[in-house]
């Protein structure tokens, strides 16, 4: 009992001792996908100002929200807006910034292929719902003329964990399949008809790789980052495009027009020739009242210099930076966050 | 003077490590609450449905366990099946047969599985594991595949990996246990055993059926560490809710599909329905442990008049 | 005659399949030992084990953080679960047969049966929500419900295989209960408890589901307990599932340091247990 209490007195000690030489710190919760940037963000800001440590970690889209929620951290990210119910449920108001643009992109090992396989939103829906079984499905060949493919199953990979890139991968296969959109629907975690559930892109990767005849999704980023294969697929203006940072941001800038005050919209089959379709934006969320101003005001520099500049580290990481006139909207709305 | 003293004392020696005592029992009390609390939108949503339905969909808002029951159950006692075998084996390996200079390596080296953290596990499953399983799948012959239990693509992840994994990871749990059971085998027994001429398997056998309680009550542990084993699992499986007798078909579990869904999901219900799945799981391993303990106490209750007639024997036989 | 020889070559089979066994076990564990061994070891150097984690893309990042605040958050859960875990098994022990030591023993071993992730669950349900606030001392109360179950059972079955005569003796002398056990049976009990310790830390030291909801993680050095830490498995989780080839290799490297750590700790355990005997022995 005594060993228990002169620790627990000396633990006090250090604390506070320890607590006395760290610097302002923020934490903050949410998505895996924009976590390399940030994390890339977060170091150089602290270069420019060595005061300012945030400490953000990618636990999930869910949980960033749920987080924020209970104010257990002081801001969220998310690769899909929150919902009414979800504001609703916020004990303040939530405001959302978008950061940075990323796409989705399939993925496939097909023994003896290796040329970039073209897709239509609808060819997807239907392979990934069970309805094209193998690779030499008429469905497939049409689009992919001079393409020896061959009698081999298809081997459906998906996600097991929830995740942000399914929800924008169901959110494009919704609006391009009615049959998707009634069947499956849209949401982070699904209730897939067929396929095999790998955990974290990382497993997709693996399994896609290791398996003959397997398509899987993952982000744009992942792709590059592990030097991947991915096919393009076909846009709402009928173009197939390949997915970069060039097409991804086309993808947000034919958005602009129908931007909603609060940016919670969904990019992907966008209008635009060149647009990718399968693109979203990832948010960072902010309360427009937080009791902390200190950390507020803090918060609202920091993504201001995100936003500028900021974005020229997106490229080069695989993200796609986000296009001038959104950046323009986005300062502006930055004023409604209080900082006093 | 000295009797009201030694009276107090003991009063206070024993409410105060009682207290201790009700603080654990106030604890595992206090999980089992908490998860019937966290999970009742989903209780007062599907009732006793949610322990029979199929179906498992965030968006509709439509949940049911059954699936995940099926691949909790089927890969602990598959992994149960592989694992008894060996870990008995070891068990008698270190208490019976090998040299005393063997003895605390093996001991050392079989308790080192266990402190493998489960992560590393899961990733050594994906990277040497599920490929090797894939290889023994492709070269499965055609009449093998046609029966059920074999049927299936051959893609790696699935239940024979899972119980593969599942149960390297239960070996040293069962072992020790049944290692330590064997040790509290009066020597006299054995003597007798060989003293009428029994063989050195026959004297096992009967130093086995001695401690037959035991040996149940650790595998039963054994099983319970399958059961709740979250990580190295949804690695290798192939996370997919069905019911399926095939081994090499992807399924889930119960312990999976929480880790997988937890922190992703926002809607109210969802996070319900993954908490009372663990209030689900919660249940199974308090029946389990239920039946461990009722062999463990039965078998320590026939020792203690055994123990009391032949104690220096059995100093012996402990060292 | 032909029975005997039946009898003798099964009994030779049976030795056999038991070593055999030994072998099978071994094997995987050489497997995953040397596959850790190969991926980590080639990024384990001197600048991961001093430095903070680096952003992606820039070179010679650590985790020194990771390897401090693993650390601390087992020490506060060794300090949480150690008191408990002793002293409800001398309750446990002394008092034998009643109601609540069978109740608290049962308790215990369901405890141990919980899946560390509704473990993680429940303690964020206490220990960070209400204080809206991830910390230090929140993993610890998590840890420390894991290893509560193995150090009181280990101490009970301890403190019952110590001999009744040593008790009574103390007793005859006039001690009350409470100072026989404190002074005569605990410290002969006290090698085994030590290990049951040592394999409790061992065990959590794993564990990356309960400190994911409570500890939460920290991208810096923090040892402030009311604050989230780092601790080496949710790294080496983090970076496991990320897309890049350097924070990857990083993972392996914290794996091998984490098995090693547990390692050198099972070892000290099993030292510390055979020399404790040893010098008991000799006295």
């Amino acid at each position: 009992m005594r060993l228990r209490h002169t620790a627990a007195v000396a633990l006090a000690a250090a604390t506070i001792a320890g607590a006395t030489l760290v610097a302002q710190q923020i934490n903050g919760a949410g998505a895996t996908f924009p976590d390399p940037i940030y994390q890339k963000w977060f170091a150089e800001y602290n270069r420019l100002k060595s005061a300012v440590q945030i400490n953000y970690q990618p636990q999930g889209s869910g949980a960033g929200i749920k987080q924020i929620t209970s104010r257990t951290v002081f801001f969220g990210a998310s690769d899909q807006p929150m919902t009414p119910e979800q504001l609703q449920a916020a004990p303040g108001r939530i405001l959302h910034f978008p950061t940075v643009l990323g796409g989705v992109v399939p993925i496939y090992n097909i023994p003896g292929v290796t040329a970039e396989l073209k897709f239509t939103g609808p060819l997807i829906a239907d392979i990934f719902l069970g309805k094209i079984t193998k690779w030499n499905d008429p469905a497939i060949g049409k689009v992919n003329a001079g393409v020896n493919l061959p009698n081999t199953d298809i081997v459906v990979v998906r996600r097991a964990d929830g995740s942000g890139t399914t929800f924008i991968f169901a959110d494009f296969l919704a609006k391009v399949s009615p049959e998707w959109k009634q069947k499956v629907g849209v949401n982070n975690a699904l209730q897939w008809p067929t396929g095999v559930g790998a955990k974290g892109s990382d497993g997709v990767t693996g399994q896609v790789k290791q398996t003959p005849g397997a398509i899987g999704y993952v982000e744009l980023t992942f792709a590059i980052a592990n030097k991947l294969s991915y096919g393009s697929v076909q846009n709402s203006a009928g173009q197939f495009v390949r997915a970069s940072t060039e097409s991804v941001t086309a993808a947000a800038e034919a958005a602009v027009k129908q931007m909603p005050a609060d940016f919670r919209v969904s990019i992907t089959n966008p209008p635009g020739n060149a647009a990718y379709p399968l693109a979203s934006f990832t948010w960072l969320l902010l309360y427009e009242d937080a009791p902390d101003k200190k950390q507020a005001a803090t918060m609202v520099e920091f993504v201001k210099w995100a936003l500028t500049d900021g974005q020229k580290f997106a490229a080069p990481m695989g993200y796609a930076p986000l296009p001038k006139a959104v950046v323009d909207l986005e300062m502006k709305a930055l004023e409604k966050v209080k900082v006093k | 003077m000295l009797l009201s003293k030694a009276r107090t004392d003991e009063f206070f020696f024993r409410g105060i490590t009682g207290a201790f005592a009700l603080l654990v029992i106030i604890g595992v009390v206090a999980i089992g609450v908490e998860l019937v609390r966290e999970s009742r939108l989903s209780i007062q949503e599907f009732g006793w449905q949610f322990w029979q339905t199929d179906t498992w969909n965030p968006v509709a808002g439509q949940f049911g366990a059954r699936p995940f029951i099926w691949g909790t159950l089927y890969s602990s006692l598959l992994a149960l099946l592989i694992s008894t075998p060996i870990a008995l084996g070891i068990a008698i390996f270190i208490s019976e047969l090998c040299p005393a200079w063997m003895r605390w390596p093996l001991v050392f080296l079989t308790e080192l599985l266990a402190a493998i953290p489960s992560i590393v596990y899961g990733l050594w499953g994906i990277f040497v594991l599920v490929p090797f399983v894939r290889s023994l799948e492709v070269a499965t012959p055609e009449w093998m595949r046609a029966i059920p239990l074999f049927s299936g693509p051959p893609l790696g992840v699935g239940m024979l990996a899972a119980a593969l994994i599942l149960s390297i990871m239960v070996i040293p749990f069962s072992s020790s246990v049944a290692r330590e059971v064997l040790k509290a085998v009066p020597q006299a027994q054995r003597e007798g055993a060989y003293a009428l001429g029994a063989t050195r398997w026959e004297a096992i056998r009967m130093a086995l059926f001695y401690a037959r309680t035991g040996i149940v009550g650790a595998v039963m542990l054994g099983f319970g560490r399958a059961l709740g084993e979250t990580m190295a699992v949804t690695m290798v499986i192939g996370n997919s809710p069905q019911i399926n007798w095939s081994l090499y078909k992807p399924q889930y579990t119960m312990a999976a599909v929480i880790a997988n869904e937890f922190t992703e999901a926002t809607d109210d219900l969802h996070l319900h329905a993954l908490i009372e799945i663990g209030m689900v799981l919660f249940i199974i391993t308090l029946i389990v442990n239920m039946i461990s303990r009722m062999f463990i106490w039965s078998m320590a209750r026939q020792r203690k008049p055994r123990a009391a007639a032949a104690p220096p024997v059995a100093a012996k036989a402990t060292a | 005659m032909i029975r005997d020889r039946y009898r003798r070559l099964l009994s030779h089979v049976i030795v056999g399949l038991c070593g055999l066994s030994v072998l099978v076990a071994l094997v995987p564990l050489a497997l995953i030992l040397f596959y850790v061994l190969s991926q980590g070891v080639s990024s384990l150097n001197w600048a991961f084990l001093t430095r903070m984690p680096a952003p992606v893309g820039e070179p010679g990042g650590g985790m020194a953080n990771a390897i401090v605040g693993s650390l601390i958050v087992s020490g506060l859960g060794a300090i949480f679960a150690i008191p408990i875990g002793i002293i409800s098994g001398i309750y446990a022990a002394e008092y034998a047969g009643t109601r609540l030591a069978n109740a608290v023993r049962f308790a215990a071993d369901t405890l141990n049966g919980v899946p560390s992730i509704v473990i993680g669950v429940f303690a964020y349900g206490i220990a960070v929500l209400p204080f809206r606030q991830f910390s230090a001392l929140a993993g610890g109360v998590a840890l420390g419900i894991m290893m509560v179950p193995l150090i009181m059972r280990t101490t009970e079955e301890l403190l019952r295989l110590v001999p009744t005569s040593l008790k009574e003796g103390a007793l005859a002398l006039g001690a009350t209960r409470a100072r026989a056990v404190f002074t005569v049976v605990l410290p002969a009990a006290l090698p085994g408890i030590l290990t049951g310790i040592l394999l409790a830390l061992a065990r959590i030291a794993g564990e990356t589901a309960p400190l994911l909801f409570t500890a939460f993680n920290n991208r810096y050095f923090s040892t402030d307990i009311r604050q989230p830490i780092s601790t080496l498995t949710v790294q080496v989780y983090t970076y496991a599932i990320a897309p890049n080839e350097d924070w990857h290799r990083q993972a392996w490297a914290g794996a091998l340091t984490l098995v090693a750590i547990v390692l050198t700790c099972s070892l000290l355990a099993r030292i510390a247990t055979a020399r404790m005997e040893k010098l008991q022995r000799g006295s």
